[in-house]
């Protein structure tokens, strides 16, 4: 029996999903009313009423998306806000971070302000934005970009400053002209660098997102959230905080995905395979 | 006479450290060499003498700071065009394929995908690599790498070959081989080789003339031989022969004192 469900890679996902399955269960049996006596709390209400009870929880998940099915315009612009701030931060960051790094004198001249917008704690522009960009998702989407631009243009700087001399001088010996040394050996050079900060960005733009709409709005998860936390409705805080972490793991599996695609020229360890 | 492929005069290459300006150090001064139009010229010498700045230089990778470089009789400026250049560690573009990094040159000349394939294809077939065309750099061999970037130099069919001691990291059987071939291509096409290395044994195997430089800073070439041996030549049988050693003997008189010298001073500032 145990040498079937034993950890090994065939059974990853079981494990996986199994912790999941025990973390609830933890979650439940701590929460749920009645069901052990209270160690922590006066009554044993309390602990339901701070952390939630995850049978109400999936409850309230229910209701948004198969019973009041209300939940998806909110959702979607939840979305549609993140991977605009994505989609416009990383193209940003690509850009800004292969000019910088192939002109060394514009990258002296500006590094104090790059530092300075880096340092800058960004999410307290978020009402300013609300001021220029309206309590739209133009907002939104601004914060987002502020925060995934910085990250991927470090990547992108750091990634062709390590490009290899030899890779370059060669490409050089070959005859690429400066465009097709951008096109043919930096870029490619610095995929690998895009993508760890691309894991890194899309939480971060849900973070711009999500922040933004909790700051003043009027749809979106984070409307609905702070709806909820209005309320003291813990369990309809949570089930948010449930759905984004879903979305934003989708999300990243997709920009894993691609990176798969795009990468197959990297080597991965242990390629052989025991007979 | 018909101007030489390779013209350095007076060649001197001064570096200036990045972080403390007044700290310069002379890698080469007063450098005069010369490389005929299908002459195979080595340079050899301690280690640290400027034998890469030499080639850099020809190559137009690297300015001198004084003196003149001229290509096939013209001035050079900007990367040397005329030039191939092999490097000592892997050049290859780790995102693309054998095939694919073979085409490169090609590619940047504005040669049509189709026949950048065929000639790509071509030259790996010449270098034995033939079915490889479609492994990234990282699942061959260190030699089939070689093999590979040397693909990638003469694909261009370039007039001048410039090698920084090319086989320097691989094992002596697969050096043999790759010594040979690149005898056999040269051979065959008579390019103008300058070939840097700091093992005598094969720079006397396979060049024409052996070019001595003395110990750095301010290295400059001290002795020059060149060698008769009769070609063809394999690069193992030849080392067997009384003129090879004879040869070796009287370079290795000229070498001995730079190297212990260049030694000293690795120590020095160690």
């Amino acid at each position: 029996m145990w040498n079937l469900i034993k950890p090994r890679p065939a059974t990853l996902r079981l494990w996986q999903l199994g912790l999941l399955v025990l973390l609830f269960l933890f979650w439940h049996v701590m929460t749920r009313p009645g069901l052990i006596p209270p160690f922590m709390f006066d009554n044993d209400k309390q602990a339901a009423f701070s952390f939630g009870e995850p049978i109400k929880i999936f409850g309230v998940i229910r209701d948004w998306f198969f019973i009041n099915a209300d939940i998806y315009q909110h959702l979607w612009v939840t979305l549609a806000e993140t991977v605009m701030a994505f989609a416009i931060g990383a193209a940003g960051g690509l850009a800004g971070g292969l000019w910088l790094a192939l002109s060394p004198m514009a990258s002296a001249i500006l590094d104090p302000y790059i530092k300075a917008m880096n340092a800058m704690p960004r999410i307290i522009l978020a009402p300013i934005f609300a001021v220029w960009f309206g309590l739209g998702m133009g907002s939104k989407v601004a914060l987002g970009v502020t925060l995934v631009f910085f990250i991927v243009f470090f990547n992108v700087y750091q990634g062709v400053k390590e490009v290899s001399p030899v890779v370059l001088s060669s490409a050089r010996m070959l005859g690429a002209s400066a465009r097709q040394l951008l096109r043919h050996v930096y870029l490619p050079s610095v995929t690998s660098w895009v993508f760890s900060s691309l894991h890194t960005s899309v939480g971060l733009a849900f973070v711009g997102a999500v922040v933004g709409e909790y700051l003043g709005s009027s749809q979106g998860v984070g409307y609905l959230i702070l709806q909820a936390e209005g309320s003291f409705d813990i369990n309809t805080v949570m089930a948010g905080i449930l759905v984004l972490t879903a979305f934003a793991l989708v999300l990243d599996e997709m920009v894993g995905a691609i990176e798969k695609r795009l990468m197959v020229w990297q080597p991965k360890v242990g390629e052989t395979e025991k007979l | 006479m018909a101007a030489p492929a390779i013209d350095l005069q007076g060649v001197a290459c001064t570096f200036v450290s990045k972080d403390h300006h007044g700290q310069r150090y002379t890698a080469v001064q007063g450098v005069d060499l010369s490389v005929g139009a299908g002459e195979f010229v080595s340079v050899v010498g301690p280690t640290g003498c400027g034998k890469s700045t030499l080639l850099n230089v020809a190559a137009g990778l690297l300015a001198p700071s004084a003196g003149s470089v001229q290509i096939f009789g013209e001035p050079l400026t900007g990367t040397n065009r005329r030039a191939g250049y092999m490097f000592q560690a892997e050049s290859l573009m780790p995102w693309r394929t054998a095939l694919q990094n073979v085409m490169a040159g090609l590619q940047f000349q504005g040669v049509a995908q189709a026949e950048a394939r065929t000639r790509a294809q071509e030259w790996l077939a010449r270098v034995g690599l033939a079915d490889f065309g479609d492994r990234y750099p990282h699942q061959m061999s260190g030699g089939m790498r070689k093999r590979a970037s040397l693909a990638q130099t003469l694909v261009l069919d370039p007039d001048i070959i410039l090698m920084d001691e090319p086989f320097s990291a691989l094992d002596i059987q697969t050096r043999q081989l790759m010594e040979n071939e690149v005898l056999s291509l040269w051979q065959a096409q008579k390019k103008a080789v300058l070939f840097i290395t700091h093992d005598l044994d094969e720079a006397i195997a396979m060049s024409d003339r052996v070019v001595v430089m003395s110990a750095g800073p301010a290295s400059h070439p001290m002795g020059e031989f060149a060698i008769d041996l009769p070609r063809p030549r394999d690069v193992a049988e030849v080392k067997t022969q009384p003129r090879f050693l004879e040869l070796h003997a009287a370079i290795w008189g000229e070498l001995r004192e730079e190297v212990l010298k260049g030694y000293a001073q690795q120590l020095k500032k160690a």
